[in-house]
């Protein structure tokens, strides 16, 4: 066993890019929730907006344009969800199921001409100063845009939710719809348009998989990625900080035991391997021990269909 | 009365026709644990998949199932498939082992495959390629490559196929250059791009510069090509798009020739349980082109081993070998037995780490 082996800098590096996929996904799910809406086809999401994502930027060379497609790609597939969930008044939870089916199938179907094929690169961006700082700079400030996009979103969509006029209409529409529709705001409208946002984040996280962190296209690539950043909203009652920080420790984890094994660490692989679920366990049951058990913050209205009549 | 009786001859009809259908076509079935299009191996085993239909044409129909879960899912997919009138199922991972034999006991005229396990009945045969005579040429290859003396590999499940792969590479490593060293990443997992990428950099941030697998994505191979100087090889498929470097060479499963075989037996009715383990010489494990990226010499080399183990002059495991504790197990000369290689669960003499269990 040789510690040394691991650059602690550079294992932090890695870990920001491994966490990134699911940090979108579930910062998307957290405003999806806010709203009261439980989308579980986050991975069907991600993985249309993979492909998306990885198609559009090989067509034309550009991973912006590709980040792009996979944001539409995602958000129209979720309008699917919304329309069934919303006007149809359909169960959340085997409508959003069927989405993650749904999704793995037809990714694989768009994705058969480019099996094999590479993405275009895209390169690092290096904030101006920042980056020069010896030890913060490497860690922090040395990576390509998405995970900078990433962070600020979380800040964004904190900012929104706790300061803000929309923030607050959304939570009003999660925390009781009827109270919100008797207040004049469009319900469905609003569900709708966090479901897309969620949608978009989703492929956002998928396109970064294949198009950063693999970088190719393989069927069926995000392998359960998704449920994890489902599990990250709840392990983050809700709160967008607690996302990052959640999102950050499972990858952290992942690639961490990884690493362990690679310089030969003489602890059993089984127990690095479900340290991370094991983590999440540990973590979400000494939340709901502080709170006194509970709904741990969850929006009240979660999973619920709303209609004007009832 | 009329109407039904019209009713049941229309139906003992169409029975009929089905029943004559089922007699003209053989219908193969294939289990996969990923998707076809994962690049590796259930992307080589649908290729053969698609040759037996090419070879059969009309008198063949098959079907197939991917991303079938190891377990008791899987038992469920085969049972769907030999009550769907499959006459002919192949099982193509390791994990489907038990359940294969358990759909097979209650289906006894439907013929199971199962590839790269050991246990066999009436109606079920195994059939495995020696993929460690591939990994011997890819050890030779590492170990005069690398130049940091460190080669990682990434292995899927600590079972005797990849424990197999391992120690054949390994020994070839070693046998041209002594100082070389390997560090063995459980990835726990057949197919998982992202954490095959994660693992392939772990091992590249951590100063290895060769990396293997005994995964199926080409995963690792775009990781190592984002980093440089780094090489890997093709693993169950060529993966040639990663080519000249870092994909520098690779292992290719050519199923195509056994499946058409196989089935060609069910049709004449001589199909038998047998166990079938065939290696370079017979065709079933091919060694890719050796790309530009390796010196004329070390591919000269390489190409040597290749041809002396498909002729059967060399065979990877010729002693003297020790075990990991420093136990012998071969003797000077002395050649493993496919039983010891079978069921192998053991390192052999300097490899550090402990396969889990």
């Amino acid at each position: 066993m040789d510690l040394s082996a691991i650059d602690p800098l550079i294992l932090a590096a890695s870990i920001m890019v491994a966490s990134t996929p699911i940090l979108l996904a579930a910062i998307g799910e957290l405003v999806v929730e806010k709203a009261g809406v439980l989308n579980l086809g986050v991975e069907g999401m991600m993985i249309t907006g993979a492909i998306c994502g990885f198609a559009i930027a090989v067509q034309t060379e550009s991973p912006a344009l590709g980040f792009i497609a996979a944001a539409v790609g995602g958000a129209v597939l979720s309008l699917l969800f919304g329309f069934l969930t919303q006007y149809l008044l359909s169960n959340q939870v085997a409508t959003g199921l069927a989405l993650t089916l749904f999704g793995l199938g037809l990714s694989a179907l768009m994705g058969q001409g480019y099996v094999g094929i590479k993405a275009p690169a895209t390169s690092d961006f290096n904030v101006p100063l920042l980056s020069e700082i010896p030890v913060l700079g490497p860690i922090l400030f040395q990576h390509d845009l998405m995970v900078y996009f990433s962070i600020a979103l979380i800040a964004v969509v904190w900012a929104v939710l706790k300061y803000t006029r929309i923030g607050l209409i959304l939570r009003a529409v999660g925390e009781n719809h009827d109270a919100a529709h008797a207040l004049g705001y469009k319900v469905v409208r609003v569900r709708l348009i966090a479901i897309m946002f969620g949608g978009a984040c989703a492929g956002l996280g998928g396109a970064y998989l294949s198009l950063i962190r693999v970088p190719q296209w393989t069927d069926g690539m995000t392998a359960g990625a998704g449920w994890i950043a489902l599990a990250i909203v709840v392990f983050a009652s809700w709160r967008p900080w607690r996302v990052l920080l959640g999102a950050y420790l499972f990858g952290g984890v992942t690639v961490l035991q990884l690493n362990l094994q690679a310089v030969g660490l003489d602890i059993p692989v089984v127990y690095l391997s479900m340290s991370p679920y094991l983590i999440t366990i540990i973590v979400l049951v000494i939340m709901s021990a502080n709170r006194g058990g509970g709904a741990l913050g969850a929006p009240a209205a979660l999973g619920r269909s709303f209609h004007a009549s009832s | 009365m009329k109407f039904t009786s019209i009713l049941a001859g229309a139906v003992l009809a169409v029975g009929l026709s089905g029943a004559a259908m089922a007699q003209d076509k053989t219908k193969v079935g294939f289990i996969f644990v990923g998707p076809v299009g994962d690049g590796g191996w259930t992307y080589e085993h649908n290729q053969g998949r698609l040759a037996l239909e090419a070879e059969f044409g009309d008198s063949v129909e098959t079907v197939f199932q991917e991303n079938v879960p190891e377990g008791a899912d899987a038992e469920r997919a085969m049972t769907q498939m030999a009550l769907g009138g499959a006459d002919l199922i192949f099982t193509t991972s390791f994990g489907y082992m038990d359940p294969t034999l358990n759909v097979a006991a209650k289906f006894p005229n439907v013929r199971f495959e199962h590839a790269t396990g050991f246990k066999r009945s009436d109606n079920v045969s195994t059939y495995s390629a020696r993929f460690y005579e591939g990994r011997a040429v890819q050890g030779h290859i590492a170990g005069r490559m690398t130049k940091t003396n460190k080669v990682g590999y990434i292995g899927s499940f600590p079972i005797p196929e990849v424990i197999r792969g391992i120690n054949s590479a390994y020994l070839h490593a070693k046998k041209v250059n002594p100082d070389v060293e390997f560090s063995v990443v459980w990835a726990y997992t057949w197919f998982d791009p992202a954490k095959e990428a994660d693992a392939a950099t772990a091992l590249i941030e951590t100063g290895h510069d060769v990396i293997l697998q005994h995964t199926d994505s080409s995963a690792p191979q775009a990781a190592a090509e984002k980093a440089g100087n780094v090489i890997t090889f093709g693993q169950a498929s060529d993966m040639a798009e990663y080519g000249p470097s870092p994909r520098v060479s690779s292992i290719i499963d050519n199923w195509a020739p056994y499946y058409i075989a196989r089935t060609k037996a069910v049709m004449d009715n001589t199909w038998v349980s047998t166990d079938t383990w065939d290696g370079i010489g017979a065709g079933m494990v091919k060694i890719g082109d050796i790309s530009s990226a390796v010196p004329e010499d070390v591919k000269a080399e390489a190409e040597a081993l290749r041809d002396s183990i498909a002729s059967g002059a060399y065979s990877p495991f010729t002693g003297p070998i020790n075990k990991q504790d420093g136990s012998a197990w071969l003797g000077e000369g002395e050649v493993a037995d496919d039983g010891t290689l079978a069921g192998m669960g053991f390192y052999v003499e300097g490899l550090t780490g402990d396969i889990p269990n």
